[in-house]
This record gives C-alpha cells, structure tokens and sequence, in this order.
C-alpha cells in the first residue's frame, strides 16, 4: 500500500468519525433541551388548584403599566397556574388567538376583537375594565388643540398644521388613532410630518416629545412616563376616546391544544369582585389617580366612567 | 450627562445591593448563552473540523452558507423558530415555546455557524501534514484529535468568545421565542428593552453596564486561557 493510500484512509475515517459524532452530539443535546421543557412547564399544584401554565397574549399598556406585574402574581398564588405573559400588539395578540397560539387574550381593540369572536376563534368574552385615551402635544400647542371643541375638530387641528407621530404597529391605539382620523374625515397618509414608529407606547411617546409633535397615547402609559416627558395632555374626554379592555377565552373546541380550564380560571379571576378592587386601586399611590377603571359590573361593551 | 451618570450609579448600588431579580436575570442570561456557545461547540468544533480537511464537491456553497451565518441577522433566526415552536408550527407538540430551552435552541443556531467559520479557519491554519505526522508518531485517534485542538487552540477559544458573544448581546430571538416572561425567560438584553419602554432609562442603562461587565469576565477568562503558555 503507498503511503498516500494511507493517508487517504486516514482522512476518510477520521472524516466520517467526526460527521457522526457531530450528528449525535448535536441530537442528544436537543433531545435533552426538549425532554426538559416538556416536563419543566407544569408548575406543581395541591389538590385544589388547577395547575399547568398558559398563554396569555395581551397588550402593551397592561404590561407596561405594571398591572399585570400585580395580578398575575395573585393569579397563580390562587391557582397554581403559571402565566406566560406575551405582550405585544392587539394585533398581533388576536393573530395569535385566531390560530390557536395563546389561550387567553387581553385585548382593548373592540372593533378588531368583533371579526374573531363571530368567527369563533373567541368565546367568553367579559369587559374588565377601561381607561381613556388622551391627545398629548408639545408645549405651547402649537396646533391649538387646546380649544378644540371635539375629538374630531382636534384631529382637524393637528392635521393642519402637521407633527404627528403614530405606534404604526397594528396595536389597539394604532387602530383607535386610524379611527380618529376617519372620524374626522382626514386621509392620515395626507397629514404633514406625520411619522410611524412601528414601536410600543412607550418609544413613542419619546420620539413625540422629542419630535415635539403630537400623539394619541392611552393614560395609563402616559402617567407612568409623565416625569420624563414634556408632552401635556392637549384633549381628552368623552366616548369616541374610551378604551375598553375585555378578556377572551382561545376557542378549546376549534384550536387544539388550549389549555381551557386555565383560561377561563384567568377571566373569572379578572371579574372577580377582589380583582376588580386591586384593578381600581392599582396606581392611586403613585400617580395619585387610579390608572383603570374596574367594569366587570357592567354589561360588555357599555362601559362608562 | 445626567441620566448616564445616574445609570452608572444605579449599576454600582444594583451590584452591590445585590439585587435579587437582577442577579437572576444575569444568571439566567450567563445559563441560556452558556448553555447555547456549549452546544454550537459540540456542533460546530466537528462540522468546522471536517470542512477544513476535506475536499468535496459543493464545499465552496457550504463554505459560502457558513460564512453567510455567520453574519445572520438574529432576527430572522428567531422568526423562523418562532414558527416552528409556536403552537400552530409543526414542533407546536413540544410546547417549547415561550421556555428557555426555546431559547437556548435559537441562540444555538446563530452561533454554531460563527463556531464553525472560526474553527474552519483556526484549522486551515495548522500544517496540513499534522495529523498524518502524529499517527506514524504513533498517537492514537483520540489523542492526535486532544493534540490537533491544542494546536488550534487560540481559534477554537474565539470561536468561543464569538459564539458567547454573539449571543448573549442578542436581542431579537431571545425576545421572540422566549417571551421576555418575567421571572422566566427575562435575559439581561430583553430585560433593558422593557425597562427601556418603560421609561426606566437609568435602571436599563445600569442592566447594560451590568452586561457589558458581563461579557468583559468570560472573556477575560477565555482570553487568559487562550493567551497562557503561548
């Protein structure tokens, strides 16, 4: 045999060793990350809670708020149930309730919620709660929206004179911003300087105080960044700014897979007359005003102050 | 100026209260990309290995594939494990999204290609003749692969320090597959994106600082090992 035949087995050998110990490695690693997670998600509960975890895919504002950071503890102190809070979008929250990827959804887009629930991705709706949304604008008004004396005349306003910066990102404030301007008969592609962020509420609001330009915010947000913040509330007040926020249930008979008795577990927990209580004490102490308004008392989709 | 000063003064008290959620997430973040960089080296130590020092057809286009991962926009990693895991994907059963191990498997895909690249190239470097020259030394399999690793070894440790780094600052994937749940799957990196929309600049700012400190200590670590008797 000559010396590079030998060499050639050499490499051929070592070749297809190594090809195969990469294979299995990699295999047995993955097999090891699967088998943990499967057993990993329940968390562990006596005999009269529920148990198991679930998919919660809410908005922004609840999250970034802390609200959630204050129920969600309470919610599985009660039930053992351990809640995968994914904040996003309405939009992007309902898309995921439409094909089965969450269990439950908070959601304060009424008008896009409708289409799912006649579908029937949604059932079990219940209205929460409900803040309001608020116009915010640089010192000095520039737009003179101050004086305005309704919504739409103050979309008007704004239009004119232009600087308006929009989430753009299919949120349930993006949706409520869209309907204003349809209220009020202007094309917001038309309106001058009005710019899209594709971001949370929060950035937002940033980049409109730093824009010195206009936005549409819900309150809760803007009171928790206030301080930072030279933007002042221009306008607010009445229905068209109302923001309704209900809980759904991720349809169990058409999507498989949703974990339905912890979903509902979280809606009923939401109503619940001790819930609603923490719902209209939440903030009081920080921001010296209460940042929802509890309305599981009242009948869906007739929310008032 | 203020708020970066505040920022650091927030780092050092964060630090040195030893505040619990943030120790947490900074171990929860060394863990997952620890976890991720262990991996993408039993992977790609071997896939590197044998592209350097072998010749077959298409090796160019493997070449050219790892080379483009390497500069892979987590993002779309992300997105595209997201699709898989998430509960309508084909692995929906497995129910990993949202955990984790989800996490763990993204950030194994962005940085085994880095891992392979760097090993690739750390390899080529040596003589060819080598492992040739070790078997008639007499040197066993095991051993000549222990020698050819020492040989390469200040590679192979950046393959480490790319992979490490490449992930643990990344942002987009984690967030996507692991849900930034508080508690959870919170990483140092999703952690400044919330405290950031939150308006929280300084404490997101003090988490950066808390990162970049981080990533300094392994490689630090990395860099003595890969430096010491040179």
């Amino acid at each position: 045999m000559s010396l590079e035949a030998v060499r050639r087995m050499v490499r051929l050998r070592g070749r297809a060793q190594l090809t195969v110990r990469a294979v299995l490695g990699a295999a047995t690693a993955l097999a090891l990350t699967a088998t943990a997670g499967c057993g990993g998600g329940a968390a562990p509960g006596s005999a009269a809670t529920i148990g198991g975890s679930m998919i919660l895919a809410t908005t922004t504002s609840t999250q970034d708020s802390g609200l959630l950071d204050l129920l969600v503890p309470l919610f599985e102190a009660q039930t053992g149930v351990q809640v995968k809070v994914i904040a996003v979008g309405s939009g992007a929250a309902l898309e995921m309730a439409r094909k089965g990827d969450a269990d439950a959804v908070l959601s304060h887009a009424p008008e896009a919620e409708q289409p799912l629930v006649a579908r029937g991705d949604l059932v079990e709706g219940r209205l929460v709660m409900h803040n309001d949304f608020v116009l915010v604008g640089p010192k000095g008004d520039p737009a003179r929206v101050r004086g305005a004396g309704s919504i739409e005349e103050a979309m008007r306003r704004i239009a004119a004179s232009g600087g308006f910066v929009s989430r753009g990102d299919n949120s349930g404030t993006h949706a409520k911003e869209l309907g204003l301007w349809a209220a009020a008969g202007i094309d917001p592609g038309r309106v001058p300087r009005r710019e899209e962020t594709g971001q949370g509420m929060g950035a937002t609001l940033n980049i409109a105080d730093q824009r010195r330009a206009y936005t549409l915010t819900d309150r809760a947000t803007y009171l928790a960044l206030r301080d930072r913040l030279s933007l002042e509330v221009v306008f607010e007040g009445g229905e068209r700014l109302r923001n309704v926020y209900h809980v759904y249930v991720v349809n169990p008979e058409k999507h498989r897979g949703v974990k339905a008795a912890q979903a509902r577990a979280w809606a009923e927990f939401l109503v619940a007359p001790e819930t609603q209580r923490a719902i209209g004490e939440f903030g009081k102490d920080r921001y010296g005003e209460p940042l929802f308004v509890p309305d599981a008392s009242r009948q869906p989709g007739a929310a008032g102050r | 100026m203020g708020e970066l000063w505040g920022g650091l003064a927030e780092a050092v008290r964060l630090i040195v209260s030893g505040d619990r959620e943030v120790r947490e997430i900074a171990l929860r973040t060394v863990y997952v990309s620890g976890a991720a960089t262990a991996l993408a080296m039993l992977a790609g130590v071997p896939a590197g290995y044998a592209l350097a020092r072998s010749r077959f057809p298409g090796r160019m286009l493997v070449l050219g594939a790892v080379n483009t991962g390497m500069g892979m926009p987590p993002v779309v990693v992300g997105l595209v494990v997201w699709l898989l895991l998430v509960r309508s994907g084909p692995l929906g059963g497995l129910e990993l999204i949202y955990t984790k191990e989800a996490m763990v498997i993204a950030q194994f895909l962005i940085a085994t290609p880095l891992v392979i690249g760097f090993t690739t190239a750390a390899v080529q470097a040596l003589p060819p003749e080598l492992p040739e020259l070790l078997q008639m030394l007499g040197a066993g399999r095991l051993r000549r692969l222990w020698l050819l690793a020492r040989e390469a070894r200040l590679g192979l440790l950046a393959a480490v320090m790319a992979g490490f780094g490449g992930v643990v600052s990344e942002v987009g994937a984690s967030m996507a597959v692991g849900g930034n749940l508080q508690g959870q799957t919170r990483v140092l990196t999703t952690a400044i994106v919330t405290e950031t929309s939150r308006g929280n600049t300084e404490r997101a700012l003090a988490l950066g600082i808390i990162l970049l400190a981080m990533a300094f200590a392994v490689n630090l670590v990395l860099t003595r090992v890969q430096q010491r008797a040179r």
